[in-house]
């Protein structure tokens, strides 16, 4: 005998990574091409996740800003369907519940708000004019976007602070302009717009409603008497009792009448919603993937058959079936790295932009981050194996002699 | 040993000649002893029959024959690439029988180095990382790949070409890289299948040269082919007709060019008549 036998010799990872790597590097549009269909995959499911727990850090925000202590008590329906108005005194025997601490009200006025004289009395943009209380500003932690709130003096003054969705589709965007309030009873008259608010996601119906001062309301615009909401402001940590006895304490009489909520669950219920949605495109997100992985396993296919020559040459210089089934594993796993990878990247860009155009808190769902990538190296495990196997069964001689 | 009836007294001669030509007892490189190679079929259908063949070391030998004679599958066999039907094949003093296909794996890593008509160079990597390629399943770390490529390149003649991909190099240059990357490891057996069929006569004398340098060097050169003027330039010459040995000229000074189809080898004691019939 001469010498020893050889022994077999393994791979090393940087020279796995290198040997995977020719694939790519050679045929790059291709590769590019592959990985893209699992980009787009990971992509859209980074960014959803990402938009939708943008949008959710965002109401949350709100709501820490706008408390989840706020209870609204308004008319509900009696018996026969109709509107059951609160009693006068609500407002005054709400405010007497002891872990109530702010109360305000607002109540319905027979006009409507025109921009100008000359709209058709029935285009009324689907806008209410309430009469609001000096303090409602206060109880609802409202913002003002711009100009002054209601104070004793302009309470009794033709004069209207109108909601975000208000002055957005009356299209007034600063305090001065004048506006026409009309309605089928009442002699329409211009009011000067004093201040606009800023949206309030915990009660969207005063983004709605143009506020005029109560005693102006009564005296010119057939302002109720009785409220139409009532806002309580509670202890934070006694928002369940308050809710419990509301509506017997608003109208003793007739308690089942009284419709008793607490907005913040609304909101709350919103960010919910979200993962419904998520759902689904969870499930286009896995279609994509599906058909990114159907890209590469189609990728390497050819690129297998393309190569058998190369591969006769490492069986011939050395290689086992193994380590050629490696290398083409490892080509294909990279696809899918790189493609996850590139998704991501795309995913956590569409995030950012979106949650900076919509002024959001931008929140990078991490674990998809991370996870996207994992998920698109499975893809391409699996998509690599058969063509891998298959490079790895041709026979040596055949290969070489097929090239 | 079992010898075989009619080339047991050739490989008897052939290696007492190179006992005492190159005062060495070592095994041959390659020892073939009737080894047959069949395909499936009904009838299974016979490449090779009964072939006995030894290659010393430092040899540079000629296997020459028409398309169909059995070359491919010799090649096949020799390069441990594929196993015999029947028979034994022992490389460097390793039977081939005995070892797993792993084993082989190495060896043929370590053993035989390999020249193919195409080149089958890797379009993607450099001159430089081509050569390394040849060291890749020997398990050297990629310093010393690199280290001993640059040797062998310089050794080719192509030091001035290491970055250069295979699309910038002459047909001549790339079977010069591929024979650098055949002998980076310094392979027991360099072995060459129709190494300049792919070339124009003047990169083809190129390369031939150059396999003459190697061999004259040390190298144990086994060429492939199936043109006799190329085998002409070589000491020995084994002639395939029919999955037979045809003739065997033996390790000699280069002769005269046997005659076309049946010609033996001029004063060769080795040379027989093969049967004619039972071939297709």
């Amino acid at each position: 005998m001469t010498g020893h036998l050889p022994r077999p010799a393994r791979l090393r990872p940087a020279d796995l990574l290198r040997i995977g790597l020719i694939g790519p590097r050679t045929r790059r549009l291709r590769s590019a091409l592959s990985a893209l269909g699992i980009a787009l995959g990971i992509a859209a499911v980074v960014a959803i996740t990402g938009i939708s727990a943008s949008s959710q850090a965002h109401l949350l925000d709100r709501l820490d800003r706008l408390g989840s202590n706020l209870i609204t008590v308004s008319p509900g329906e009696g018996y026969d369907g109709t509107k059951v108005p609160l009693p006068r005194e609500a407002v005054t025997m709400l405010g007497n519940i002891a872990p109530v601490e702010q109360v305000s009200a607002t109540a319905d006025t027979g006009a409507n708000i025109y921009r100008t004289d000359l709209v058709p009395s029935n285009q009324t943009n689907s806008l209410r004019v309430l009469s609001a209380r000096l303090d409602l500003l206060r109880t609802l932690r409202g913002q003002l976007a711009a100009g002054r709130w209601l104070d004793r003096g302009t309470e009794r003054l033709p004069v209207v602070v109108l909601g975000a969705a208000a002055a957005d589709r009356l299209g007034v965007t600063r305090p001065g302009t004048k506006v026409w309030l009309a309605g089928e009873d009442l002699p329409g008259a211009w009011y000067g717009v004093i201040g606009v608010l800023e949206p309030n996601e915990l009660v969207p119906e005063i983004d709605d409603s143009v506020l005029v001062g109560t005693p102006q309301a009564v005296r010119a615009l057939d302002g109720a008497r009785t409220p139409s909401t009532v806002y309580l402001r509670t202890h934070p940590e006694r928002v369940r009792e308050v809710q419990e006895v509301a509506a017997a304490t608003a109208n003793p009489a007739q308690s089942s009448t009284v419709a008793v909520s607490r907005p913040s669950d609304l909101l709350k219920a919103r960010t919910e919603t979200n993962t419904a949605l998520t759902g689904l495109v969870l499930s286009l997100a896995g279609v994509a993937l599906l058909v990114g992985g159907v890209g590469i396993a189609n990728t390497m296919v050819v690129g297998v058959m393309e190569r058998r020559g190369e591969v006769g040459l490492r069986r011939a210089l050395g290689a086992r079936r193994g380590q050629i089934t490696l290398q083409f594993l490892i080509e294909a796993v990279l696809l899918g790295l790189f493609g996850g990878l590139a998704g991501a990247a795309m995913g956590v860009v569409v995030v950012y932009g979106y949650a900076a155009v919509q002024d959001w808190p931008a929140a990078v769902p991490l674990a998809w981050v991370v996870a996207g990538p994992a998920v698109a190296v499975l893809v391409g495990t699996a998509a690599g194996l058969y063509p891998a196997l298959r490079a790895a069964r041709m026979s040596p001689t055949g290969a070489l002699r097929s090239a | 040993m079992s010898e075989s009836r009619t080339t047991g007294e050739s490989r008897t001669t052939s290696e007492s000649r190179t006992t005492s030509e190159y005062g060495r007892r070592q095994p041959p490189v390659l020892l073939l002893d009737k080894v047959v190679k069949e395909y499936d079929g009904d009838p299974p259908l016979r490449i090779l029959h009964d072939i006995d063949l030894t290659v010393a070391r430092g040899e540079l030998v000629a296997v020459v024959g028409p398309s169909g004679s059995g070359k491919s599958t010799l090649l096949s066999l020799i390069g441990t690439l594929d196993r015999p039907t029947s028979g034994r094949i022992q490389l460097e003093g390793h039977d081939l029988t005995a070892l797993s296909d792993r084993q082989i794996a190495a060896l043929r890593a370590r053993s035989i180095g390999f020249v193919f008509q195409q080149f089958f160079l890797l379009p993607g990597l450099t001159t430089l990382e081509n050569v390394a390629t040849g060291l890749l399943y020997t398990g050297e770390t990629v310093g010393r790949r690199h280290e001993r490529a640059v040797r062998a390149l310089r050794e080719v003649g192509l030091a001035h070409r290491l970055g250069h991909r295979p699309d910038q190099l002459s047909g001549g240059e790339k079977q010069r890289v591929a024979i650098a990357r055949a002998l980076v490891g310094r392979p027991g057996l360099l072995l060459a299948d129709e190494p300049t069929g792919a070339l124009d006569t003047a990169s083809g004398r190129g390369v031939v040269e150059l396999l003459l340098q190697l061999n004259a060097q040390g190298t144990t050169v086994v060429v492939i082919t199936h043109d006799r003027d190329l085998a002409a330039s070589f000491p020995r010459r084994i002639g395939l007709q029919d999955g037979r040995v045809e003739f065997d000229t033996g390790n000699e000074t280069p002769a005269p060019e046997p005659e076309p189809v049946s010609g033996p080898g001029p004063g060769h004691s080795a040379w027989r008549r093969p049967a004619q019939e039972g071939t297709a």
